[in-house]
């Protein structure tokens, strides 16, 4: 277990390191910089001295060197913008996002799998057939038009619940949390709702897949053979065998469900990270983009990690393959 | 003596399809018989429709299922619940897929016992140990904390015999049990098998494609072709005093029957598919001795006591020559 | 067969000829395709739509009322009037006017033109790419094989948005630039799903039959492999093509997508945003409705086809 443990962390940190390489290059090499940074106007001489200032005469590799070293001291340069460390930026930003996204993910289990088991126990059903339908629109409909409709609907006709920001927040930890004051809740719904319109559609597609494709497997007549009562049978039997690639695609789908904020947070104008990186983009402002590619890698990499330790103690047949 | 379980004329239907018509089948208290037939010959079906397993669209179209008196076809589902497991078990052919891979083998047997019996947990781990004992399995207290995949084919089908002994059912109906096993194994089965159900005085219908599985074994036969039960009687008189060109085909197909450097026996023309049959006498597109007679469907007919058969030409063998 | 038979019963002997024999299969492969095919009626119905709005947008210089991008045509007397309007010079708005006098109904189905154009030509050309990829992987091995399987593990699990935003913070905006980041988004599925079918069918005895026989790899591949992967590829494709114009239409909301001078559906609403708050919904309603409608009918005839050509892949 140990050995495959430092076996995956090893690999997340080369996947962490070559994408810092490639938003280097990205970054700091295309499209010169020295033109961005400096302004045309400048005569030669401070153009000079602004070049060797910024490091920008060094051969690439000790300027990908300078950069890793400042990146992991925490400082990847000051926004353009705000004219604060960039990571800082982020770090404030980080937890509206973090919220909209668990409340997403929240959703889409507690909507998503019932929906689906009802579907794949009683498919003919006429509920059935418009939760499949509903199903299909979900994950085609783009979502930001979605979320579109939604502020029409409910803000501009109806007129019951706000569209624009986030609500009251309350410190916990550390951070600020609005889904524990009624108004956070009120301005939580709409965008919560939108951004997990996809996951909903995908987790309630597949539920309803492993259940049919469960039912008809020789271990659940076999129970039914032994008088089980059906409610065990779907209870323990059926849900925990389509419960392992359920959670694998949620929890997998979480890390982009955070980079899918981005479009939701346009939307409604949630003041999370990802409009601020739409913002950072449009004006160009760099160290901005990268403190905040670095930012979803990381908790990228570590998602997939966590995915992978509790996908090892669901199913048996896997841990058994990593003690050896 | 009245017979634990009496199929009268039962017919069974998946839509319009129809998959088994007017089976008459009898097991006497400690009897093993043997139901013996091609794929597609509806045994298995046969098998199922007595527990009441069919799968959708698959359903009784007429006939009595007579268990101790009551007739199964009219039994409510919860009825059927509560003989399930208890008073009739069922074996299946691959134990792989009978066991659920989730879910530990205590697990799998507990739940067995409480479906049934209200015993404390502890009593029913102690039962499901004991019945692991008496199917042979070495160390019955660590194997139960054990998952599926970790034993053998032999074992699994061990465990899942152990299961159908737990409640020392009236019936045990065994589809296909030993065809994904190893010969050797299967003879181990077998011998097993037949010294529990002598001991607890368990009726067993054991259904194979295999007739040499179970010559020695059973004490009566029932041999099925497209859907209906073309000859039934004691082993002796079906293997010795064949009636039925089917069944005679079957017993001189078997390959140890045969001389050394003679042409291996083969039954003529094609096995049927399913649902599609020929009018009148399933048999006759590839039998020998059809006549005219042959288009109309034969009735049953009790040649010797016991011994009964669907066939306007029974007592003739499959080359012409008359025998007795 | 001899024995004993009736020499006049020829209802016998037909009933024994009609069993004996077994039967054979009967019809086309495409013909059997058409007829499972068009036993949806809803899947017939999203074609009939989705080729009506191809033809739409093919056609729009002819059929819009106005083009909505030649300055002389316009007026900016015209602007922000509702559906079914009549405009200063006679013409009828029917679907409205946006802020500069621009009819919306011309609007949508130019943007039409650049949504179709590019949501479908990034998946076709990433459907070459990628299965091209796929069959190199499938039929190279070793080495290759696993390297550029693991590239294409990569790119799928990373989320498409962030690849598309990476690429296009890099490059700008632009037509060119969002094919290119659609392309590089998407041709890692169909290098798995080629991949994968290449290796199945590697094993079967027809391949093994044409490698003895010195046949040139490519010519396998092609002529022998490639065909039988084509109805996995052909489901993936259509799914894709729905998915690349919403995906387009996601960034072009964002602004990162196409400019201002040719916009596609999603642009067209991103634009028309800021008026439905006042009230003015049609400028952004309506182009959705006309995104929504492509978008699902190819979608629907995606789900059905892969239905029709792979029932084993379940839903």
């Amino acid at each position: 277990m140990i050995t495959w443990l430092i076996r995956r962390l090893f690999q997340a940190a080369l996947v962490l390191l070559s994408m810092t390489v490639l938003v280097f290059i990205g970054v700091n090499v295309i499209g010169n910089p020295v033109d961005i940074m400096i302004s045309p106007e400048a005569t030669q001489d401070v153009r000079q001295r602004a070049i060797e200032a910024l490091g920008f005469d060094q051969p690439l590799w000790r300027q990908y060197l300078t950069f890793m070293g400042n990146a992991l001291q925490g400082d990847i340069g000051n926004s353009y913008v705000y004219n604060q460390p960039a990571f800082d930026i982020i770090l404030q930003r980080l937890p509206a996002t973090l919220e909209l996204a668990l409340v997403a993910l929240f959703l889409s289990v507690v909507i998503g799998i019932p929906l689906g088991l009802y579907a794949g126990l009683y498919p003919d059903n006429l509920l059935s057939k418009a939760i499949m339908a509903f199903s299909i629109l979900g994950f085609s409909l783009p979502t930001f038009w979605v979320g579109l409709m939604m502020i029409m609907v409910f803000t501009v006709m109806l007129g019951w619940l706000p569209s624009i920001g986030r609500g009251e927040t309350v410190e916990v930890l550390g951070m600020r949390w609005s889904f524990l004051t009624w108004d956070g809740i009120q301005h939580l719904i709409l965008p919560a709702l939108n951004l997990s319109l996809y996951k909903i559609s995908m987790v309630m597609r597949l539920t309803r897949a492993g259940v049919r494709e469960t039912i008809s497997k020789d271990f659940v007549k076999f129970a039914r053979a032994k008088g089980l009562s059906p409610r065990r049978i779907i209870l323990v039997h059926v849900l925990k065998n389509i419960m392992i690639p359920v959670v694998t695609v949620i929890g997998l789908g979480f890390g982009g469900t955070i980079a899918f904020a981005v479009v939701t947070e346009s939307v409604f104008a949630w003041p999370g990270m990802g409009k601020l990186i739409i913002d950072s983009i449009n004006v160009l402002d760099r160290p901005m983009i990268v403190a905040y590619l670095m930012m979803i890698v990381i908790i990228f990499v570590t998602i997939n990690l966590i995915v992978d330790l509790i996908y090892t103690t669901l199913d048996p047949r896997v841990r058994l393959e990593t003690q050896e | 003596m009245n017979p634990v379980l009496s199929v009268e004329n039962l017919s069974v239907a998946f839509g319009a399809v129809s998959a088994i018509e007017e089976v008459n089948l009898s097991v006497h208290r400690g009897e093993f018989l043997g139901l013996v037939g091609e794929s597609g010959s509806g045994k298995s079906v046969t098998g199922f429709s007595i527990m009441k397993l069919l799968d959708e669209p698959g359903h009784i179209t007429g006939g009595r299922i007579l268990f101790n008196g009551r007739d199964l076809a009219q039994q409510s589902e919860p009825g059927m619940r509560r003989l399930r497991g208890k008073r009739i078990a069922m074996i299946f052919q691959d134990p792989m897929m009978t066991l659920n891979p989730v879910l530990r083998i205590d697990t799998q047997m507990v739940e067995t016992v409480l479906a049934h019996d209200k015993v404390s947990r502890r009593e029913a781990w102690e039962r499901a140990r004991d019945a692991l004992g008496m199917v042979g399995i070495p160390s019955p207290e660590e194997r139960l904390a054990a998952y599926p995949h970790e034993f053998s084919g032999g074992m699994r089908q061990r465990v899942a015999i152990a299961i159908a002994m737990l409640h020392r059912p009236d019936l045990i109906i065994a589809d296909e049990p030993t065809t994904a096993l190893d010969v050797t194994i299967q003879a181990q089965i077998l011998s097993e098998v037949q010294k529990l159900a002598q001991g607890s005085g368990t009726a067993m219908i054991w259904i194979t494609h295999d007739l040499s599985v179970v010559a020695g074994l059973a004490q009566r036969l029932a041999v099925m072709y497209a859907g209906r039960v073309v000859e039934t009687g004691p082993t002796e008189d079906v293997l010795d005093r064949t009636l039925h060109p089917y069944s005679l085909g079957l017993i001189r197909s078997v390959p140890s029957r045969n001389s050394r450097g003679q042409r291996l026996f083969q039954i003529p023309g094609m096995p049927m598919a399913t649902g599609r049959r020929p009018q009148g006498c399933p048999f006759h597109p590839r039998c020998d001795r059809a006549t005219a007679a042959c288009l109309e469907m034969p009735a049953e007919r009790e040649i010797t006591r016991g011994h009964v058969t669907r066939c306007h030409h029974p007592e003739t063998s499959l080359k012409g020559e008359k025998v007795a | 067969m001899t024995g004993i038979t009736d020499p006049q019963s020829d209802a016998l002997a037909r009933s024994r000829a009609q069993w004996a024999a077994p039967q054979a299969d009967d019809g086309s492969l495409l013909r059997d395709f058409l007829r499972q095919f068009t036993r949806s009626g809803l899947a017939v119905g999203a074609l009939v739509v989705f080729t009506s709005i191809v033809l739409a947008a093919v056609f729009a210089p002819v059929l819009a009322p106005q083009n909505p991008y030649d300055l002389m045509q316009l007026d900016i007397m015209d602007g922000r009037l509702s559906p079914g309007s009549q405009g200063y010079t006679g013409t009828t708005f029917w679907l409205g006017t946006d802020d500069q006098g621009r009819d919306l109904l011309s609007g949508i189905l130019y943007g039409l033109r650049i949504s179709l154009l590019v949501g479908a030509g990034s998946a076709l050309i990433a459907a070459v790419v990628g299965t091209a990829v796929g069959l190199v992987a499938a039929y190279a091995g070793g080495r290759t094989e696993t390297l550029l399987m693991r590239l294409v593990d990569l790119q799928l699990s990373f989320p498409t948005i962030l690849t598309a935003l990476m690429i296009l913070a890099v490059l700008g905006k632009g037509i060119f630039n969002v094919m290119l980041a659609l392309i590089i988004v998407e041709w890692a599925i169909y290098a798995r799903t080629a991949r994968a079918s290449a290796m199945s069918e590697r094993r079967r005895e027809y391949v093994e039959a044409a490698e003895s026989l010195a046949l040139p790899r490519w010519r396998i591949v092609f002529r022998h492999i490639l065909p039988n992967c084509m109805p996995a590829l052909i489901v993936i494709a259509t799914i894709q093509i729905a998915s690349a114009i919403a995906f387009e239409a996601t960034l072009s909301f964002l602004g990162l997508g196409v400019p201002i001078t040719e916009p596609s559906l999603g642009l067209l609403i991103s634009n028309g945003y800021r008026y439905m708050l006042a009230g003015d919904y049609w400028t952004s309603f309506f182009p959705g409705v006309a995104l929504l409608i492509t978008i699902v009918s190819i979608n629907l005839v995606g789900d059905h086809l892969r239905d029709v050509l792979n029932p084993r892949m379940e839903r």
